[in-house]
């Protein structure tokens, strides 16, 4: 696996409960992390308030070119899409729902790709629809890396499933397994 | 250089002539838009076409006036509702009404209105606060089709039921039936309302200063700008404030990374309310 530059992490239904696991067994973030977890568009900062208990990184929505930054992780707000441009900066996007969703997984996989080529980590979770799965091509079109959550252990296993049967997933993996490896790659980038 | 970024390169090229094309046959400059943006909206009209290049578009923007039309409307984006945020507008009438109530008169600027839902809101909060009769509005877009659906505000009635329900969060004082007159399939506002709202063509990327305002409302607009006309129309809205005017961005925007950064105070970090600073 390349060393990447920066992880994305796409989850939807069942995936509250995978994302406090994974947060909380980061300690140290030397390169950005960047998550889509499907909500609601009135649920307000909600998610963010729940999620943030779990890390003493700093954890925000991001906001409209601001530039994407390590040690710090970033939820996509309700509503709107979250995509990266090419100076490493976010933009906030209000174009219509894809795969049903705004915010979608596509949209920050498929940009990250993009601008961060084979240094992306793209981390695809539980999930009752088939985003990510075009997003996860990108990424393997870039020669980035996919890890997606083991479709049986996955609370609803569609979206893992969609990844893994595409033959698009480097790693197949129960969330403990996903943790360790998360966090050995970190381990590897401060490294060098 | 591997093929694929290789490819990329190609590709924002193609976009890069395609948004010149598009300037040269449609007045319509785009391209100072947010490029992910452009690139995502481009992606959805080959998808529908069945192209594979953005290139591809270029011969019928020159000679396919229907095609041409289709790509200026995926390109024209408009996602807005009475009182969007509730909380911003609660917040609009607590921590700037009571300054504004002090003014002889008030001068509003809704700037890129879309199809009006934001002039419409503003103009109930003022009226149930006692400042309308003061008030003068003016909503603008470059769009001339969604302006002339902002002066009708006429309404799909599907759409009530969700705009009701904001406004009851936003702190609405009466009952939302006050303000529109329901058909069998549409709502359309009641003209008490427009009485002091002037609907205007202008342009953020070639247009100029508009008047001097108490309140610029720009909400969910600069984030289809790329940082460059980002820095530009905030400059133009802060020359276009008093001293001591308002100026409203959208939730997921900023004047952070603008330069006009300290010309403002924050009145309201999370409603993104801005006030001009007295020099």
């Amino acid at each position: 696996m390349v060393t990447p530059r920066i992880i994305v992490v796409g989850a939807s239904a069942g995936g509250l409960s995978v994302l406090e696991k994974i947060i909380s067994s980061i300690d140290v973030l030397p390169i950005p992390l960047v998550i889509v977890q499907h909500i609601s568009p009135d649920s307000g900062d909600s998610v963010l308030r729940l999620l943030k208990k779990y890390s003493s990184i700093p954890f925000t929505e991001p906001i409209d070119k601001e530039g994407l930054e390590e040690n710090h992780i970033y939820l996509a707000p309700p509503d709107y899409h979250v995509m990266i441009e090419h100076d490493k900066s976010f933009s906030l996007y209000l174009g219509p729902k894809e795969n049903f969703c705004r915010p979608a997984i596509d949209l920050l996989f498929e940009t990250a790709a993009e601008v961060y080529k084979d240094g992306v980590l793209g981390i695809i979770l539980t999930g009752a629809n088939r985003d990510g799965l075009r997003g996860c091509q990108k990424i393997k079109l870039f020669h980035g890396t996919v890890i997606a959550q083991n479709p049986e252990e996955a609370q609803v296993p569609v979206m893992p499933k969609a990844v893994v049967s595409e033959g698009l997933a480097d790693h197949v993996l129960n969330i403990d397994e996903i943790c360790i490896m998360i966090n050995s790659v970190l381990k590897g980038v401060i490294d060098g | 250089m591997t093929e694929e970024e290789e490819n990329l390169i190609n590709e924002d090229l193609e976009v890069e002539l395609v948004l010149e094309a598009l300037l040269k046959k449609s007045d319509f400059d785009y391209r100072n838009y947010s490029r992910s943006h452009i690139k995502r909206r481009l992606n959805h009209r080959l998808a529908i076409e069945g192209y594979s290049k953005y290139s591809e578009l270029i011969p019928q923007i020159i000679y396919n006036k229907t095609l041409l039309g289709k790509l200026l409307s995926d390109l024209s984006i408009n996602v807005t509702e009475m009182f969007r945020d509730p909380s911003f507008f609660k917040e609009l009438k607590k921590r700037v009404f009571p300054y504004i109530e002090t003014y002889p008169f008030v001068r509003i600027w809704h700037a890129g209105c879309s199809s009006g839902q934001e002039v419409y809101s503003m103009a109930i909060l003022l009226k149930e606060y006692g400042l309308y009769e003061k008030s003068q509005l003016y909503a603008t877009d470059f769009n001339n089709d969604i302006l002339e659906a902002a002066k009708n505000a006429i309404y799909p009635v599907d759409y009530i039921k969700k705009y009701t329900a904001n406004y009851q969060q936003a702190g609405g004082e009466n009952s939302f039936s006050d303000y529109y007159l329901a058909g069998y399939d549409s709502a359309s506002i009641t003209p008490t309302l427009k009485k002091n709202i002037l609907f205007s063509f202008h342009n953020l990327v070639t247009d100029g200063i508009f008047g001097e305002m108490h309140i610029i409302m720009c909400r969910n607009v600069l984030i289809y700008f790329d940082k460059e006309l980002q820095a530009k129309v905030l400059k133009l809205f802060a020359e276009s404030l008093v001293p001591g005017g308002f100026l409203c961005l959208g939730s997921k925007e900023s004047i952070r990374y603008s330069g006009v950064e300290n010309m403002f105070d924050v009145v309201s970090t999370d409603e993104k309310i801005f006030r001009k600073r007295v020099l």
